[in-house]
């Protein structure tokens, strides 16, 4: 009846999975319960769970990666803290604990913290920027999102019942096959990443024809945000990386449920096919990230300092050559595995390629700098952080890219702490300016300036006190995942990296504080004018929050940084333009499909993991009917009156004149 | 700080290699042991590239780091002082710079890589008047089987090799990847069921050097390391003809005993091995081993004695 399920799956006898597990269950019914008793459900049912709308997904997503970020977060200060006192010790975690704690560190940061975030982003500020009312596939959308959404819960149930993969993150066979690693963890990792899998790749398609079909009249490609281009970008990237992934899991599953031979020892499998393969998509998927959030400090950085951004084609052209050509480059991941000097030399040079368009973009928002007038807000801070620290992780990068340094230096810590130099410096300070940055826009008010401030500095102390130590203790010839050691030589750097994390932690805490004390100062911080950062682009020309239309009527580009030109027009002629004529807008009905799918998905994906067919078949059956029966449906969209659009649009217009008042003769 | 970075600065007077070499040094004061302390000649080509590499990139990203901050902290708002150029959004000749700086730097850097690759590549014999010392590896779950085909003796968790005589390594794996990796030595190279890595490697004086397995392997992984012993010629005959008169022989059957997981395995010898041992585990006429499988016994986590 319910497979491989017993009791025995949950772990009594483990106090630290039991008690974590058991303080997250009670969290969630808590926060359940004070829903359901204020009477919030129908609400939240109805503005946001079946929401389609681009702006509450993505804040969902951001939502979603923001806590995943912290569950990860806190696997980091478990290893950190066990390495500390492990030195010729135990520790307090036993390695069929404490492995699972670095896949599962692993496993979260990529594909539930990082990826929610970046994508989250993009959903709320893409359509905005190109001037448009939602993204090509609206419910495809919200399907996208609680398909992610599976895949994090999936992970997160592991915790409590069963255990999840102790393999690493990328779950290298022959070790993650069957024989080495009986145990459902690799099922979870697998099907937890299949299921987002697909949410993933329907987000690729989507925006990449949100992008390419949907814009503005007048938003020519060349005169869309540098955002715009890196979420087109890192879109490609998703479409043609994560198929790969996909297949390579799928095979890894069909290997460990049909006793396939793709990766095996024996019967001709071959796991070097399965670590290509995995790395196709493996360093794509960096830059899936990581563009983006050059996407976001080219925003930034051009805004906080008063000018547009430097050689804005060059900048066009950078973001290209970096997807392309990290196609190029997946062997580097594997130096060591015996391929011949040629085939090394190939992906060394290919890699450190790759840096000439990042150095490109480097000196780009350099001189963006230049000549500018530098106001530094906390995104700002976030930003010029990321420029210092993150030439330093770019460094460390093309070191490695050497084949002959990579032979002293692969899977040492050197090699984390240059992975969590480009992703903490690049994707995740990007996140935090994004946020920042775009937190007014999507509620109404900003977010407080001190605690953010003091979270940026905390957090970039606390990244060089935890990263420095592990270069050294890389070069000293330690090993990344050991639950414990006996070099004496490491030891010192691994305790100042432990108290790094203590650094990273305040950070963390003044994150939290910073969004509970925004929310209470909410009236003071408001922002009236739907323009709180004198932003360029269009998604500071409509309110804050802006209406479920984003735009009265769709703006009219006629250049490069429309919203600035329009401002610009403003200011020399006193007065606003012309008051549109009003007309009703057809918008998308929300729609349950994307959560029930999901729902149905996550039962598939629990029953697959513990082999209870029946529910697999029923799942199955049962998402695929969600689908037939959204397509059989008769309303399609609604109607928003004129009088409705009209009443939003003399609000904001009613805003900016009188900032137009206060900000009389004054120059630009 | 070893003497070969000395040697480098002093045949290398450039003002970034001493700059290059000076961070390194504060920052591994005092340490020694690891990689950028090499002990013979294929870890110190490859620590020397390693430093190179760095000290041609940190020729432009210094002043670059230095310019961020500068700009950054110059046209801050507040300055009255610094001038506001709105209209600065484009200029050819920064264009060329910015595009040809990191060009120019990955070409010559490109040209280091080409040659290292193959100069140091794992498959090319150490050119050497001495015949090499042949070294059959095996990784096992959870230690390591050191093969000596041609004095028809083995080790286990404990390689011992002639000081200034080439060693050349046969690899594979009895079940899942492990990566053999002497810091010191240089030149790490993954261990793989059913195939064979290459590797030459060799110590410059005698000495002992910590080896590991720097890819994870399972639960008893961070006690997969051994010792490696280089020592004089003479001595190393001598320990060959001791090992040959006590201990047990390695045949199949006991091989197949040797090999369920265990770890933490102080090292010991076996007296004779079976010619074609190795062959069999690459060709798998020896299955793959039953593998890590922390649900079984052996697992446990014990903290070694010092060393």
């Amino acid at each position: 009846m319910f497979g491989k399920l017993t009791w025995d799956a949950i772990p009594w006898s483990q106090p630290i999975p039991l008690v974590a597990g058991s303080v997250v269950v009670l969290v969630v019914l808590a926060v359940l319960a004070w829903v359901v008793l204020k009477g919030y459900l129908p609400y939240l049912w109805r503005e946001w769970i079946t929401s389609v709308d681009h702006k509450r997904i993505g804040v969902m997503y951001t939502l979603l990666g923001l806590v995943m970020l912290l569950r990860g977060f806190i696997d980091a200060i478990m290893m950190r803290s066990q390495q500390a006192i492990a030195f010729r010790a135990a520790g307090y975690l036993p390695p069929e604990h404490y492995d699972q704690i670095f896949s599962a560190h692993g496993t979260i940061m990529i594909f539930f913290a990082a990826m929610p975030i970046i994508i989250g982003l993009m959903n709320f500020a893409v359509p905005l920027q190109l001037g448009v009312r939602d993204v090509a596939f609206p419910t495809l959308n919200s399907t996208s999102f609680w398909l992610t959404a599976t895949g994090a819960l999936l992970v997160n149930i592991s915790l409590v019942i069963g255990e999840f993969a102790r393999t690493g993150w990328l779950v290298y066979p022959p070790l993650s096959e069957l024989p080495y690693s009986p145990g459902v963890g690799v099922d979870y990792y697998l099907w937890a990443l299949l299921i987002s899998g697909v949410g993933t790749l329907m987000t690729g398609i989507n925006f990449v024809t949100t992008i390419l079909k949907i814009r503005a009249p007048g938003m020519s490609y060349l005169r869309m945000t540098i955002f715009c281009w890196t979420a087109l970008a890192a879109n490609l990237l998703i479409v043609a990386a994560f198929p790969i992934l996909t297949a390579t899991l799928g095979m890894l599953a069909l290997d460990r449920y049909l006793g396939f031979h793709f990766f095996t020892n024996d019967a001709g499998g071959n796991m070097m096919m399965f670590i290509n393969l995995i790395w196709t998509w493996g360093h794509p998927e960096v830059y899936i990230l990581v563009l983006p959030a050059f996407g976001i400090f080219s925003e930034v950085i051009s805004t906080f300092s008063g000018k547009p951004l430097f050689n804005y084609r060059s900048m066009v052209a950078a973001t290209m050559f970096i997807c392309l050509v990290s196609y190029l480059v997946w062997m580097h991941h594997f130096f060591t595995m015996g391929a011949g000097a040629d085939v090394n030399a190939f992906f060394g040079i290919s890699t450190s390629i790759i840096a000439v368009g990042t150095g490109v973009k480097i000196y780009n928002w350099l001189f963006t700098m230049y000549g500018g007038r530098i106001r530094f807000t906390t995104p700002m801070l976030w930003s010029v952080g990321f420029l210092v620290t993150f030439t330093i992780g770019g460094m460390t990068g093309v070191l490695l890219a050497v084949p002959p340094a990579d032979f002293l230096l692969h899977n040492s810590l050197f090699l984390v702490a240059h992975f969590h130099n480009v992703i903490i410096a690049g994707v995740i300070f990007a996140a935090f300016a994004g946020v920042t940055y775009w937190f007014p826009k999507a509620f109404g008010f900003k977010l407080d300036e001190g605690w953010g401030k003091a979270a940026f500095w905390l957090s970039l102390l606390g990244f060089y006190v935890v990263f420095v130590p592990l270069y050294v203790a890389g070069l000293l010839g330690m090993t990344r995942r050991l639950q414990h050691y006996d070099v004496a030589a490491w030891r010192p750097w691994v305790l100042v990296a432990g108290i790094g994390i203590i650094i990273m932690m305040a950070a963390a805490a003044c994150q939290v504080v910073q969004f509970v004390v925004s929310i209470r100062r909410r009236e003071q911080l408001r922002d009236e004018t739907g323009d709180p950062w004198d932003g360029r682009s269009l998604e500071w020309a409509t309110a804050s929050p802006p209406p479920p239309f984003n735009f009265a009527v769709l703006p009219n580009v006629q250049g490069a940084e429309p919203y600035w030109g329009i401002k610009q027009r403003a200011i020399e002629t006193q007065q606003l333009s012309a008051e549109p004529r009003y007309e009703p807008i057809e918008m998308p009905r929300n729609s349950p499909t994307g959560f029930i799918t999901a729902f149905f998905s996550t039962l598939t994906g629990f029953a697959l993991i513990w082999h209870i067919w029946w529910l697999v078949g029923l799942g199955l059956v049962a998402a695929y009917a969600v689908f037939v029966w959204f397509a059989w449906r008769d309303a399609v969209e609604y109607s928003i009156p004129a009088e409705e659009v009209a009443r939003y649009d003399r609000e904001r217009r009613r805003a900016r004149e009188q900032w137009l008042a206060q900000h009389a003769g004054q120059p630009a | 700080m070893s003497s070969w970075a000395a040697l480098l600065l002093k045949r290398h007077p450039l003002p970034w290699r001493t700059s290059a070499a000076l961070i390194l040094l504060l920052a591994l004061s005092g340490c020694s042991g690891g990689v950028l302390d090499p002990q013979g000649p294929i870890g110190a080509a490859n620590a020397k590239i390693l430093l190179n590499a760095l000290g041609i990139m940190l020729v432009i990203v210094v002043p670059t780091i230095i310019a961020i901050l500068i700009f950054a902290w110059w046209f801050r708002a507040s300055n009255p002082r610094a001038r506001y150029r709105p209209d600065f959004v484009y200029s050819g000749a920064i264009e060329m710079v910015v595009w040809g700086i990191p060009i120019l730097v990955i070409m010559f850097l490109g040209g280091v890589i080409w040659i290292g690759s193959h100069d140091l590549d794992p498959f090319k014999p150490i050119s050497s008047p001495e015949k090499p010392v042949e070294v059959q590896v095996v990784s096992l779950d959870w230690k390591w089987l050191f093969i000596y085909p041609e004095q028809g003796v083995a080790s286990v968790n404990e390689l011992v090799v002639p000081a200034g005589v080439p060693v050349h390594f046969s690899l594979t794996s009895a079940s899942v990847m492990n990566m053999f990796f002497v810091p010191q030595l240089g030149t790490m190279i993954a261990t793989m069921n059913g195939m064979v890595t290459q590797l030459h490697l060799a110590a410059d004086k005698p000495g002992e050097f910590y080896g590991q397995s720097a890819q994870y392997s399972g639960g008893g992984f961070s006690d997969m390391n051994f010792t490696v012993r280089a020592v004089p010629r003479d001595a190393f005959a001598q320990w060959v003809a001791g090992v040959r008169q006590s201990g047990s022989a390695l045949d199949r059957s006991s091989y197949l005993a040797l090999c369920q997981q265990s770890s933490n395995v102080r090292p010991f010898t076996y007296r004779a091995v079976d010619a074609g041992l190795f062959d069999a585990v690459v060709n798998q006429q020896l299955p793959p081993c039953p593998g890590p499988n922390i649900e079984r016994a052996g697992a446990t986590v014990r903290p070694r004695p010092e060393r």
